[in-house]
């Protein structure tokens, strides 16, 4: 008889991945330290510390490259390592005397270190073309590409504040990308071609016509399938993720827009959304120049700018979004006023504003 | 640019295809995503079809992934995304070319020894391709055949793994490194998710609700792992007395030429102030909102107070389908011991509501939006309290209830 496999027994224990010197610490940390960009020192009430270094990935790693890092860990880290909420790699150095050789070997290697303090760490992003249905740009080779350029920013710390940005591949915005300080959201410009043959065959109607945020789609019983008004699509996809009969995706009109001034932090202010600084930038693989020119230039902008500590959307909120636009010269149109569902309350309504 | 040849001989399927696009992503400083596939590549024909796949997307700009069929392994309705392409004929070993989530160790700490044994398996069963991690939180496994999918859980079950959640589930929850690492926490995240993750297997693993649910749980208002915008239901560490201040500390900033006065003036709502004079760093306690300003930019001298728990945030979500929310406060102050027993309740109750109630694909925020705060607060127990809301309505059309009338 075969012995069923156990189920249900949830993830491994964290405690057992915890280095030794965090389980004698735990939740006795009493402050810590930026030592240069990328290292960090945790000091505990015992007097013992931690050292991490943190490690820019991109996220897709093959198991080699796991395990390459397995070694490194073994090497400097006692075996243990994290990842961070940003696909970081954090290397734990618990023997102070191993952090040197480490950094050098990290350098050896040419993995970037960095992405601390007032730096633009890793960018959170989706599965593009690598591995997902709904993408309408990939996501992998513009993080590369924005990386690349903005490289710099990670390793130092020379910003007026943290820069967080993510990548979400369509407008289901997977990756908390809504609320980051620059967020590339893939979009769609047409509404979806529905094929009619395949409709009845792959598609419940009444999930399709009510997965539309608009009301645009409406039952077509004549050919058991639907139809869409097309006036009032404004091609967000969820009906082809219901529907796969409904392809929206067009490689000529999908593109790249750019959002900004989000976060999610309470430091001084309340979180904020990402608002739309850039409608669309053409899809240009493999290194979407229009976009990466774009990043940079509100980048840099923003680091002229700012007070020391205002992150991007305080920054905005203080000068006002009419000077954001002035001074990046990025054209306003109207793709910027909203005209969705809560669109009033971002209206003007005082006769204070700035040219 | 010669468009890729869609006839192909044994020998030149055989061999890595042409990828003039990617190479290009192999050049510049930051860490290569192509890299890692031709390193995956090498070995696995599933990532050198893969490889030519996404070459073929970068030439056409445009995916070539179809829906996910229902695939899965034995017991569990939810965890594994079926995944095929949409050129088979041309990459055959990308035909099924399936995601398991595994579900993370909380806080993403590894011990080398377990990465290596999850690598082992992975190397046998799948494309050699990850993601460390997924958007959620889980060990992403990218691309395996349907085949493998029950041998490879199997395996990868007897050395301690799960499944993450996937469809209208549990997703996996996740948390901040909390005090593994950071002063700041105010509750012990890695044990409230690892706690609530084993409570709650069967909502994670098997699907039955109107759509997703997300739980993050941060160590305090910094949200490290951004809760307030990517979850359901955000507990977010935080305190109810006054923070605690070091004098001494301050000095020692002032000392090393730190600006005190530049972050008292911007705290918030003006709690803190410097009195150069005294030498002293004053606060108004009760005109503190524990936003973290100023415990971030002197760690060495300011900490949270000791009365330490959690607010619950209820309704976070990306835009898909009535626009992006940021969770909004459900319970200002929640003590958080285990076994949690307080929350767990708390989750139930909304699970219930919500399964009753919601529309097809209708996440838990938009339910309230669309019946109202106070038809969820009656049906959960919660009274309203002002910190609820940033402000109180501003037109006179609201609902009585039918008792509250003669």
């Amino acid at each position: 008889m075969t012995v069923l496999p156990k189920t249900d027994i949830g993830p491994p224990h964290y405690w057992e991945m915890l280095p030794p010197v965090i389980q004698r610490n735990y939740g006795q940390w009493k402050y810590h330290e930026i030592l240069k960009p990328g290292v960090l020192v945790h000091v505990a009430e015992s007097g013992e510390k931690i050292y991490s270094v943190r490690v820019g990935s991109p996220r897709l790693l093959s198991l080699d490259t796991v395990r390459e890092i397995c070694d490194i860990a073994d090497r400097y880290c006692e075996g243990y390592l994290r990842f961070t909420s940003r696909h970081n790699i954090e290397f734990l150095v618990s023997d102070e005397s191993k952090l040197e050789p480490l950094l050098q070997e990290l350098h050896d290697r040419g993995l970037p270190v960095g992405g601390t303090g007032p730096s633009i760490s890793n960018i959170i992003h989706t599965q593009g073309w690598i591995h997902c249905h709904t993408a309408a740009t990939d996501a992998s080779g513009l993080v590369k590409s924005v990386m690349d350029e903005l490289y710099d920013y990670f390793t130092t710390m020379k910003l007026p504040a943290k820069l967080r940005i993510a990548v979400a591949c369509c407008l289901n915005m997977c990756g908390a990308c809504h609320c980051s300080d620059i967020a590339l959201v893939g979009i769609h410009r047409k509404p979806p071609k529905i094929d009619h043959e395949r409709v009845p065959q792959v598609c419940e109607i009444p999930t399709v016509v009510a997965s539309c945020p608009t009301g645009a789609i409406r039952p077509n019983p004549k050919q058991k399938s639907v139809e869409v008004v097309e006036e009032k699509c404004m091609y967000c996809g969820n009906c082809y993720t219901m529907c796969p009969a409904m392809p929206i995706s067009d490689p000529e009109n999908d593109g790249v827009a750019i959002m900004v001034g989000g976060k999610v932090s309470n430091a001084r202010t309340s979180p904020m959304f990402s608002r739309l600084a850039v409608p669309w930038l053409p899809n240009n693989p493999p290194r979407w120049p229009e976009v990466v020119e774009t990043v940079k230039k509100i980048v840099e902008v923003w680091a002229e700018r700012a007070r020391p500590g205002e992150r991007m959307g305080e920054w905005i909120e203080r000068i006002g979004w009419e000077r954001f636009f002035k001074l990046t010269g990025l054209p306003f149109t109207d793709k910027h006023i909203d005209d969705f569902i809560f669109s009033v309350p971002t209206f003007r309504t005082t006769t204070m504003f700035k040219y | 640019m010669a468009e890729p040849q869609e006839e192909k001989t044994q020998e030149q399927a055989q061999a890595s295809p042409a990828t003039p696009l990617l190479d290009e992503l192999e050049k510049g400083p930051w860490p290569s995503f192509v890299k890692e596939i031709k390193k995956a590549a090498e070995k696995k024909p599933a990532a050198k079809d893969h490889l030519g796949l996404l070459e073929l997307s970068y030439h056409e700009k445009i995916g070539h992934w179809k829906h996910g069929g229902i695939v899965g392994v034995r017991g569990y309705g939810g965890g594994v995304i079926g995944r095929y392409s949409d050129r088979p004929e041309m990459f055959p070993n990308v035909k099924e070319f399936h995601t398991m989530r595994i579900n993370q160790p909380s806080g993403w700490f590894y011990n080398t020894k377990t990465l290596r044994e999850l690598c082992d398996t992975w190397e046998k069963y799948g494309s050699g391709l990850t993601n460390f991690h997924g958007s959620t939180g889980d060990i992403i496994l990218l691309g395996t055949t349907t085949e493998n999918l029950q041998p490879c859980f199997n395996e990868l079950s007897e050395k301690g793994f799960d499944l993450g959640g996937s469809g209208s589930d549990l997703r996996t929850p996740s948390a901040c490194l909390g005090p593994a690492r950071c002063e700041y926490a105010c509750l012990d995240t890695l044990d409230i998710c690892h706690n609530l993750t084993l409570e709650f297997q069967d909502e994670l693993h098997r699907p039955m609700w109107p759509y997703k649910f997300k739980i993050k749980v941060a160590g305090c208002p910094n949200d490290c792992v951004a809760s307030v915008a990517r979850a359901d239901f955000s507990i977010i560490g935080t305190w109810k007395d006054a923070l605690r201040i070091d004098q001494e500390a301050v000095q020692e900033y002032v000392r090393q030429g730190f600006d005190v006065a530049a972050v008292c003036a911007r705290c918030p709502t003006g709690a803190l102030t410097w009195d150069a004079k005294a030498g002293e760093l004053k606060l108004e306690a009760e005109d503190c909102v524990r936003c973290m300003h100023c415990i971030n930019k002197m760690p060495k001298a300011l900490r949270p107070g000791k009365e330490k728990g959690a607010t619950i945030l209820i309704g976070g979500k990306a835009t898909i389908v009535k626009s992006a929310f940021l969770s909004w406060v459900l319970v200002p102050f929640m003590g958080m011991t285990p076994p949690y027993t307080e929350v767990k309740e708390l989750l139930r109750k909304i699970w219930e509501w919500w399964d009753e109630n919601a529309k097809v694909r209708e996440r838990v925020g938009e339910l309230i939006y669309r019946v109202g705060m106070r038809t969820f607060l009656k049906e959960i127990g919660l009274e309203p309290v002002p910190q609820m809301v940033r402000q109180p309505r501003a037109n006179p059309y609201y609902f009585w209830w039918p008792e509250e009338v003669k």
